[in-house]
């Protein structure tokens, strides 16, 4: 018999999913939001208490779905970052569904609102299994649900515009699963494995004897690429701002904020669990990515300064906030993984804040998105205001605030790498310059003086958004002042990985 | 000579890859977007093929025991089979979602040029 | 002739086709004009953008296709009898499949019950795919004129009046045998080819052939959106409860109490028949919600 902790991030997947299932059979928009955030809010508990626990004993864990053990049958493997992220991942989406539930109403059809809750629920589900699985296979058909699911929420705004941006989205969505399964179908016929241990021993053997060399440098090259495209790497980022910046604000949040980071992890797990780091960088598939990372870095924001569009501003910052990801991930070190992981937990608390409070502004501006429309707006709703203030120094990279500390995070782990480090360091003080550019016009513009005409008083005060966008203030400022005990469970990790 | 028998005995992975590359490319290129679907399904398919194709040893049987007989001499590999079931369905569910899509488009502009709809979408935008 | 035909073909694929309109229908509502104005210089650079972008996909697909070419040829070969793929995961599979799982069929054994996790994700995949459908097609003021209400009912009348005996008299026969090849096929899934998926296929095909014959009301009168609702959600809820329970006695060292019974037996292999009832519910449900959704928007 387990210890019953070990049942956790079981009981928690199926939970998303049963849950998932269940929800279209409730007609009211309401009350099917409502369960949705329950869920989110009971995932986020179990999997903080089994952090705690396994943070607490040093331990990670593997469990098996069903009767058979590792080589046979499927497993999860959660250690105490995973279980980390997870508890973020549910948190954040319980948030954003809060956050967002008034622009919901206005955007999606009553009739329609349940589905969008199934939507959410089998993200959530998608987002912890590829956090936690320990089988690929798995990992493929849970990013499939993902790019479903995802797509789904996109164009639950149901205007033309948005889905032509679906489209676009799952074109690329369905090239980059079709690129990770043609390299999983070819990593399996090289090594005869599915589940992540096995695959690393015999990867391990077969990088030692030198034999399949080629294809096992193109299929990491193809996993990171599927990978990649999914989640926005640079040259593949054109689906995104059009899907990210139309859809409804809490869905923007979910989908800059956490679907991305669901296949980053994934892609770090494989770097990791199945090629191990070593391998992956005498393969030099970091050097690809950690070009990609800068260059992203930098055109993200120079894209970013050129939009007018509050939303679709916010969608190009993430490009180039996965830029750093992927930068620190080719740095190719531990340092460089751990800053990457704390920029994955920064961003996700970061950005879902400034989409949260840039559609509560546009919501008291009769949903209109330009900033030029949105001059002053934050004086009618102080907490959007101050949120999105916070959110976007700590993108600039203010003291005290995570994102700051991601890039200081970013620096220390570049220092070392000679071409790298300096790269590394000029692209972080560009990027940071280019994120003043365009994040400090914005608060600028909403915080101006409020035109002579007499602001709309018969605009509701919205409580859930006010609870949502305190909780994510609070923790952008927790992350960056109290950085210290996630980066030890991030080592803890990394040492058992 | 010994290329050409190499390519021979790798017959059905090289029109497999062909294949994804014909896929992949129309995938992205194609304007209509019924075209786009039948450029997924060939990619995917051919996916299968060679997933299938990796499953198959020279002279053994599909994996059902029908006579009790379990000698792992006797058949071929069935993770493949199962792991193209599952493909299969996946496949299936993104064409429909995707035909979806398409006859909303159609529904709404009257055409399923996508470059037509970019531009058609961005005006109502504007208006 | 045939040229006609294949160009008509080709251009309803292309979606350009002129629409036909039914001879004796008097006149519909005008529809939409198509794009009375299109900026010329939006237009242009689309044009030169999307020069650009075929370009570009050309050069990556066929590096693509070159890396994947180049590859080939330092993989196992073809049908070899030690290749890596074949070890002892493969040797389980078929020699213990049978006494572990009970299923003749190691192929469903080895994806309903080694590594069901997987096939119940894809199990969601269908089930989320059914739900975005619903989404974008299931009728609302969004999707719906009263134009296309009024040309669904014209095209329902039609449907009635004009009765196709032949039609009618062939599925009368084939539609039964149909529905129980289906359910043959699902109920063997663990002793022969086949299993849920495929003979739910089948079955959803029975159905969709039925109400293409006999018109979309004649199934409309025992399946409406409450029995697919109930059914798929039962199904696939049955499916994830029993998938639960399993995972959990499995990972906790618990003895599963469910018998395996004699392998061969339509009653065998314990919990694989009752998940691939349920999938093969939930495949005929979805294939037929998929078409008559893109048919009529509603059930």
């Amino acid at each position: 018999m387990l210890p019953f902790y070990y049942n956790i991030p079981f009981i928690c997947i199926f939970l998303c999913m049963i849950g998932g299932i269940v929800m279209p059979l409730q007609k009211s928009g309401k009350r099917s939001v409502r369960w949705t955030e329950v869920i989110c809010f009971v995932v986020f508990g179990l999997f903080a208490a089994l952090c705690l626990i396994l943070t607490a004993q040093g331990e990670s864990f593997s469990y098996k779905m069903g009767h058979f053990p590792a080589p046979w049958g499927n497993e999860l493997f959660v250690g105490p970052l995973d279980a980390m992220l997870c508890a973020l991942f549910a948190l954040v989406l319980g948030l954003s569904l809060l956050g967002g539930e008034v622009t919901m109403h206005a955007d999606i059809l009553p009739q329609k609102q349940s589905f969008y809750c199934t939507m959410m629920c089998m993200t959530l589900a998608s987002l912890l299994a590829l956090t936690t699985t320990n089988d690929m296979f798995t990992g493929y058909v849970f990013m499939e649900i993902s790019t479903l699911a995802a797509c789904a929420i996109v164009m639950a705004k149901d205007t033309g515009e948005m889905v032509a941006a679906t489209i676009r989205y799952l074109i690329l969505s369905l090239l980059g699963s079709g690129l990770f399964l043609i390299g999983l179908a070819m990593l399996y016929c090289i090594t005869g494995h599915l589940l992540m241990p096995q695959l690393l021993q015999r990867i391990l053997l077969l990088s030692e004897s030198g034999t399949y060399h080629i294809p096992l440098t193109v299929v990491c090259g193809l996993m990171a690429l599927g990978l990649g495209i999914k989640s926005s790497m640079f040259p593949f980022y054109a689906w995104l701002p059009p899907a990210h910046g139309g859809a409804t604000t809490g869905a923007s949040a979910v989908l800059s904020g956490l679907v991305l980071k669901g296949y980053i992890v994934f892609l770090i797990r494989i770097f990791y669990r199945v090629f191990s780091i070593s391998v992956v960088r005498s393969l030099n598939v970091t050097d690809i990515l950690f070009v990609f990372g800068i260059l992203g870095m930098i055109l993200g924001s120079v894209m970013a300064i050129r939009e007018e569009h509050s939303k679709r501003m916010l969608a190009y910052s993430s490009v180039a906030q996965i830029g750093y990801i992927f930068m620190g991930l080719g740095l190719g070190t531990d340092v460089g993984v751990m800053a990457a992981f704390f920029q994955i937990m920064a961003h996700a608390v970061t950005k879902p804040l400034l989409f949260l409070c840039v559609g509560r502004l546009s919501e008291l501006r009769h949903h209109e998105k330009d900033f030029a429309l949105l001059r002053g707006s934050a004086h009618e709703d102080k907490m959007a205001g101050v949120g999105f203030t916070v959110g976007g120094l700590s993108m600039v990279g203010i003291p005290l605030l995570t994102g700051f500390t991601a890039k200081l995070f970013f620096a220390d782990a570049a220092m070392g790498g000679s071409v790298k480090m300096w790269a590394a360091l000029l692209a972080l003080a560009l990027s940071s310059v280019l994120n003043a550019r365009y994040y400090i016009p914005a608060m600028f513009a909403i915080w101006a003086k409020p035109e002579a005409g007499q602001p709309d008083k018969n605009m509701q005060a919205n409580r859930g958004f006010t609870v949502a966008a305190v909780i994510l203030t609070a923790c952008v400022v927790l992350l960056g002042t109290a950085a210290v005990p996630v980066v030890r469970i991030i080592q803890l990790e990394l040492s058992m990985l | 000579m010994e290329l050409l028998e190499k390519i021979i005995s790798l017959r059905f992975e090289i029109a497999a890859f062909l294949l994804f590359g014909i896929g992949f490319m129309h995938l992205l290129v194609e304007k209509n977007l019924i075209k786009k679907i039948i450029a997924f399904n060939i990619m995917d398919s051919s996916v299968f093929l060679f997933l299938a194709s990796q499953g198959y040893i020279q002279g053994r049987t599909a994996p059902i025991a029908t006579d009790g007989v379990t000698d792992a001499a006797l058949y071929i590999n069935p993770v493949p089979a199962g792991l193209v079931l599952t493909g299969i369905v996946v496949s299936v569910s993104i064409s429909a979602f995707f035909l979806a899509l398409t006859q909303r488009f159609y529904h709404r502009y009257h055409t399923v040029n996508f470059d037509e709809i970019m531009i058609l979408a961005k005006e109502k935008d504007v208006d | 002739m045939k040229k006609q035909h294949w160009k008509a073909f080709v251009d309803w694929v292309n979606g350009t086709a002129p629409e036909r309109a039914p001879a004796a229908m008097p006149e519909l509502p005008a529809k939409r004009e198509k794009s009375p104005r299109t900026k010329p210089d939006e237009a242009r650079r689309v044009r030169v953008f999307s020069r650009i972008y075929r370009i570009t996909s050309l050069v990556v697909c066929l590096s693509v296709v070159c890396v994947l070419l180049y590859t080939l040829f330092h993989l196992p070969l073809f049908g070899a009898e030690d290749n890596p793929a074949v070890n002892e995961v493969v040797e389980r599979y078929v020699e213990q499949g049978l006494a572990e799982t009970g299923a003749v069929n190691m192929v469903t054994g080895m994806i309903l019950d080694y590594r069901a996790f997987d096939t119940f994700g894809e199990s969601s995949v269908l089930f989320l795919a059914i739900s975005c459908v619903m989404m974008l097609l299931l009728k609302d003021q969004n999707n719906t004129t009263a134009a296309d209400t009024l040309q669904l009912q014209r095209e329902r009348e039609t449907e009635r009046e004009i009765s196709d005996p032949i039609l009618k008299k062939v599925v009368s026969v084939v539609f039964p045998c149909i529905l129980l090849f289906g359910i043959y096929v699902v109920l063997n899934g663990h002793l022969s080819p086949g299993g849920g998926f495929s003979g739910g296929a089948v079955m959803g095909a029975g159905l969709i052939l039925y109400s293409a014959a006999y018109g979309m009301d004649a199934v409309s009168r025992f399946f409406t959106l409450k029995t697919f609702r109930t059914l798929t959600t039962t199904a696939l809820l049955c499916y994830a409860l029993s998938k639960a329970y399993s995972f959990f006695t499995g990972a906790n060292d618990l003895p599963s109490g469910i018998p395996l019974g004699i392998p061969g037996a339509i009653l065998s292999s314990g919990l694989i028949l009752v998940l691939n009832i349920c999938v093969g519910l939930i495949v005929a449900c979805t294939m037929y919600g998929f078409y008559i959704l893109f048919t009529k928007g509603e059930f």
